[in-house]
């Protein structure tokens, strides 16, 4: 179990590395470079950039440069604003982290349920139902069912207000965010808890006389959960960059909204310090899924 | 014995029988055959395709596919407008053109309509440009699917050809092959798309005007280069483990024994025996890239304007939403159905083709 | 005489698919008695399995008793409401399958399994079900019992994880013990010690014991009786030494002509031909007659019903019918 912790560690470490290596390298690629003079149109923005990441210095220098800075948590400064990028993502990430958590926790709640019951109601109209709805749900894109539930539920119908600084519901945008994960979730549950179904220790409990209640609950859910835990980190992946596209059609100026303006207004460095920050985030996450895996999973000889 | 009761099991006593002598003559070999029935033996893919057929939503998945194809080939032969085309009235431009609801014409052309003139109904009505709606979406359709399409080449030839050197010379350069792909496969695909498609949109820039490629336009080239850098991971594995799986069989060792070479085993032996896996999941690639097309279609990094996908008309509709909302429905019909079949037919193909669920 | 604890009556059980019912068990009809063990032998696919989870009924999905009934202790449980049956089956039936290495749950310590098993069917409480499983792990022979019920299915060899189902089994007392080909999946070695410990068991618990294999000579010298299965049918029935030394049916012949014996080094071993039968189309008459040396046209046309040889031995073969004819027909001439 250590030896594959230190292993995986390592890979995430390398990973993110590679990300900020393959970030930095491609803006440079752009021609005049992400933090070129003639977008930064301030000379007071100018002057700051050419402190902090050593622009007269060979392209190398600038790189190792731009790591330790990442390191002591700078993420330099936006072209646009000439604002701290740390501080831009400190004070919008809280939103679209809340909103992804409670998608999140949807996600993961509904979805373990509804796998489960298709799963025990196999070829029934629950099981029929609930798994026509996934793949109704993983085939739209999510900016159009973000649009369309606004339409509908905001303005259509008025259950909900317009997003704005007083009107905080995360109803609408939770649901918009969580339900293409929802149905991935369910369909992993339900294949999942067939697979279980069909093990040779459920067949032991009955045999024991356990109630077929318990078997489900104790024996077989818990197994079934295993495949889950390794989606904790696409997950958490998928509910990032959804976020992107969730927040700006509502309106919410959370992390994503700023990403998306950052790409449109072409402020390569807020696109650099965001696209690190949101990567590690995936990254991390990633690990931490695959060591909780390993962990509950006691059938992984740990080698 | 005595634990048996008379009464439960039937008894008979061979002496007191009266036998029919006939019967007790050895049958014939040809007797014994046609008393042995056998279900009617198929090959895997045979009965996969029966069972697929079976399934009404992948028929139906299939139909739409079918049909959708159809009408985006025939469609542009049939309507006589272009999809950048603004529409004019015997030569005449007409403000009153843009924005038309369904089936209505503009005053020019209903003037034109009224002196006996044929003109082509707007099926869709018209965009803000004066654009017919119908045939964008249908141009928007063709650009996704051809994007999914190319996409899920790309993906299919990078990842075979990694995947198969890969599984086939197996020992040290699988390993190192291998780590490669675990290190791209643990990269963030989405922002990374995002990311490069920024960075190359800028880097090409003007470079290809002049050249074939520039009528496809960066976002779209972009687009598949990174594809072909990111996406090929997961088919590469695949194909690998398929690889492994059959290199170790017993043909493969005897055609091996006989001397043929790792390109014929490959070819000859290994590659038509996971081909109808790999090709499933070639197939289930194109739904997402229609997705990642429409997804960087909205936050500004999609195909080029005035050529149309179905996420950019998806997205370019989102602004007067309230008042054209069709214009949302039209695109977003349009995703939502290609995708839609592709996942239904996916699952199906899935279902007639995994041997844990036969019976 | 006493009633036999089990009495199984014209079972059928069968599986309805998409393709068509799979019958797998067509009407056999044996009983148990007290503290004795019967042999159950077949290929794989003649229905020994499915007899014993219709016993238990715990048949996969779909699968479904159709006809007959299982008297245990005179009480039909093909017919009685779910949660009665549940307090038959770990206490008064248990069984142990085939595949140690997948029958344990691998989320759950030994320990917790044990108990689980003890707790549902005493009234023990927690220390009380602890100390009961120690003493089965001592029972059934698991060294360092202490350590083992703290430790995952995972950490025990295949060998050790049977014992651990032999001691779960057995932890309530049961009537009778099933034992589903419990030592196909083990090395030779450790199946010899496997028979042993449940021979041991037997003589020291008293329970009756269903011995389900497709090896004779595994569990020959054990059984009081034997049954042979075909195709979800009893072919023959008799005392280990008729079945083995006067075999009168064509399959059981053939059976134990593809068995390899330590005395005779020359002889070759001869497989039955063809294949098993379809199950989704059963044939009319008897379902061995495709295969068989010795088909007569009757074969292929009516069952052969089961024919007594002698008080000791049973056998559904028209052959018997021929030659006893012939017999009868040799001593009227004579």
């Amino acid at each position: 179990m250590l030896k594959y912790s230190v292993k995986r560690i390592l890979l995430a470490i390398v990973t993110i590395f590679i990300i900020a290596a393959i970030t930095f390298f491609a803006m440079n690629a752009i021609p005049g470079g992400p933090f070129a003079k003639e977008k930064a149109p301030e000379p007071r923005v100018q002057a700051v950039l050419e402190a902090r990441y050593g622009l007269n210095k060979p392209v190398g220098e600038q790189f190792i440069m731009y790591l330790t800075n990442l390191l002591r948590g700078d993420f330099g400064v936006s072209l646009k604003t000439g604002r701290e990028i740390s501080q831009t993502i400190s004070t919008s990430f809280s939103v679209s982290a809340t909103l992804g958590a409670m998608a999140i926790v949807v996600a993961l709640v509904f979805g373990l349920l509804l796998g489960s019951i298709a799963a025990l109601m196999r070829g029934k109209w629950p099981d029929r139902t609930i798994i026509f709805f996934t793949i109704l749900f993983v085939s739209v894109p999510s900016f159009i069912l973000a649009t369309l539930l606004l339409l509908i539920f905001s303005h259509g119908l008025g259950w909900f207000q317009v997003w704005s600084v007083t009107e905080t519901n995360y109803t609408l945008p939770v649901i918009a965010l969580a339900l293409y994960p929802m149905s991935y979730i369910t369909r992993l549950t339900k294949s999942s808890m067939l697979d279980v179904l069909g093990q040779d220790y459920i067949r032991t409990a009955r045999a024991k006389g356990v109630r077929e209640q318990l078997v489900i609950a104790k024996h077989a859910l818990r197994n079934a959960l295993i495949p889950v835990i390794t989606y904790v980190g696409p997950l958490t992946a998928y509910i990032l960059t959804g976020s992107l596209v969730v927040e700006t059609v509502f309106g919410i100026g959370g992390l994503g909204t700023h990403f998306v303006s950052a790409i449109n207004n072409r402020d390569y460095p807020l696109v650099m310090g965001t696209t690190i920050f949101l990567a590690t985030l995936m990254v991390i996450m990633t690990l931490v899924s695959d060591l909780l895996y390993k962990a509950i999973d006691p059938k992984i000889t740990f080698d | 014995m005595s634990d048996y009761h008379p009464d439960q099991i039937p008894q008979k006593k061979p002496f007191s029988l009266q036998l029919d002598v006939s019967k007790f003559e050895p049958a014939t070999a040809a007797e014994k055959e046609q008393h042995d029935i056998m279900r009617e033996s198929t090959t895997f893919f045979k009965d996969g395709m029966r069972r697929l057929f079976k399934n009404p939503l992948a028929v139906l998945s299939i139909v739409i596919l079918v049909l959708l194809i159809i009408t985006i080939v025939v469609a542009p032969m049939v309507v006589p407008y272009g999809y950048s085309e603004v529409i004019r009235v015997n030569g005449q431009r007409d403000r009153s053109v843009t924005n038309l609801r369904p089936f209505t014409y503009s005053q020019l052309e209903q003037q034109a309509i009224d002196e006996g003139q044929q003109v082509f109904p707007h099926i869709f009505g018209t965009d803000e440009l004066g654009r017919d709606y119908f045939i964008r979406v249908v141009f928007g359709a063709r650009v996704s699917l051809a994007v999914g399409f190319f996409a899920s080449m790309i993906v299919l030839v990078i990842g075979l050809l990694y995947g198969s050197i890969s599984g086939y010379v197996g020992g040290k350069t699988d390993i190192a092959m291998m780590r490669i792909v675990d290190v791209i496969y643990s990269l963030p695909d989405t922002l990374m798309v995002i990311m490069l498609s920024v960075v190359l949109d800028q880097v090409l820039g003007d470079s290809l005007k002049g050249t074939i490629l520039a009528s496809i336009g960066n976002n779209m080239l972009s687009l598949f280069v990174v594809f072909g850098v990111l996406y090929w991971v997961g088919m590469a594995r695949l194909v690998r483990g398929q690889i492994l799986s059959i290199k170790n069989n017993e043909y493969v060792l005897a055609a091996r024994a006989l001397g043929a070479g790792a390109g014929r085993i490959i070819r000859k032996h290994i590659l038509p025996n996971c081909m109808s896996v790999i090709f499933i999941s070639a197939a289930l690639q194109i739904p997402s890239a229609i997705f990642t097309e429409s997804f960087l279609s909205f936050i500004g990094l999609g195909v080029q304007a005035p050529m149309p996908s179905l996420g950019s008309l998806a997205n370019l509709a989102r602004g007067g939403m309230q008042v054209y909302p069709y214009k949302m429905l039209f695109p977003a019909l349009g995703i939502c159905l290609i995708v839609l079949s592709f996942n239904l037919l996916g699952d199906g193909l899935r279902d007639a083709f995994d041997p844990k669920l036969r019976r | 005489m006493s009633q036999p604890l089990l009495q199984v009556k014209n079972l059928h059980t069968m599986f309805p698919t998409e393709s068509g019912e799979v019958r797998a068990v067509n009407g056999i009809n044996f009983s148990l008695e007290r503290g004795k063990v019967l042999g159950i032998v077949g290929e794989s696919g003649s229905g020994k399995s499915v007899t014993a989870y219709s016993i238990l009924r715990i048949l996969d999905n779909p699968g479904r008793i159709t006809q007959g009934e299982i008297l245990f202790e005179e009480t039909d449980i093909t017919k009685l409401p779910r949660n009665q049956m549940r307090q038959i089956r770990g206490s008064k039936i248990s069984i142990i399958f085939q595949d140690p290495m997948t029958s344990l749950n691998p989320v759950y310590t030994v320990g917790n399994q044990l108990m689980e098993a003890i707790r549902l069917h005493t009234s023990r409480n927690r220390q009380q079900a602890q100390e009961r499983a120690l003493e089965m792990l001592e029972l059934v022979g698991v060294n360092e019992p202490k350590k083992r019920l703290k430790q995952y299915p995972y950490q025990l060899s295949g060998g050790m994880r049977q014992r651990v189902m032999i001691a779960m089994a057995l932890a309530c007392e049961p009537d009778i013990l099933i034992a589903d080909e419990p030592t196909t999946a083990l090395d030779v070695t450790i199946q010899a010690q496997i028979l042993e410990l449940m021979q041991e068991l037997k003589n020291k618990l008293g329970m009756a014991i269903i011995m389900i294999t497709h090896d004779l000579g595994v569990i020959a010298e054990m059984c009081d009786e034997i049954i042979v299965m075909y195709a979800g049918r009893v072919c023959e029935r008799g005392t280990a030494d008729e079945i083995f030394y006067n075999p009168r049916h064509e399959y059981t012949k053939g059976l134990l002509r593809s068995i390899p014996k330590m005395t005779t080094t020359k002889e070759r071993l001869t497989p039955i031909g063809g294949s098993p039968v379809d199950l989704l189309n059963m044939p009319k008459g008897c379902a061995f007659a495709a295969r068989c040396d010795r088909a007569m046209k009757i074969c292929l046309t009516e069952q052969p019903e089961e024919i007594e040889i002698n008080p000791d031995h049973r056998a559904a073969c028209w052959v018997n019918v021929k030659e006893g004819a012939l017999a009868q027909g040799g001593q009227n001439n004579g």
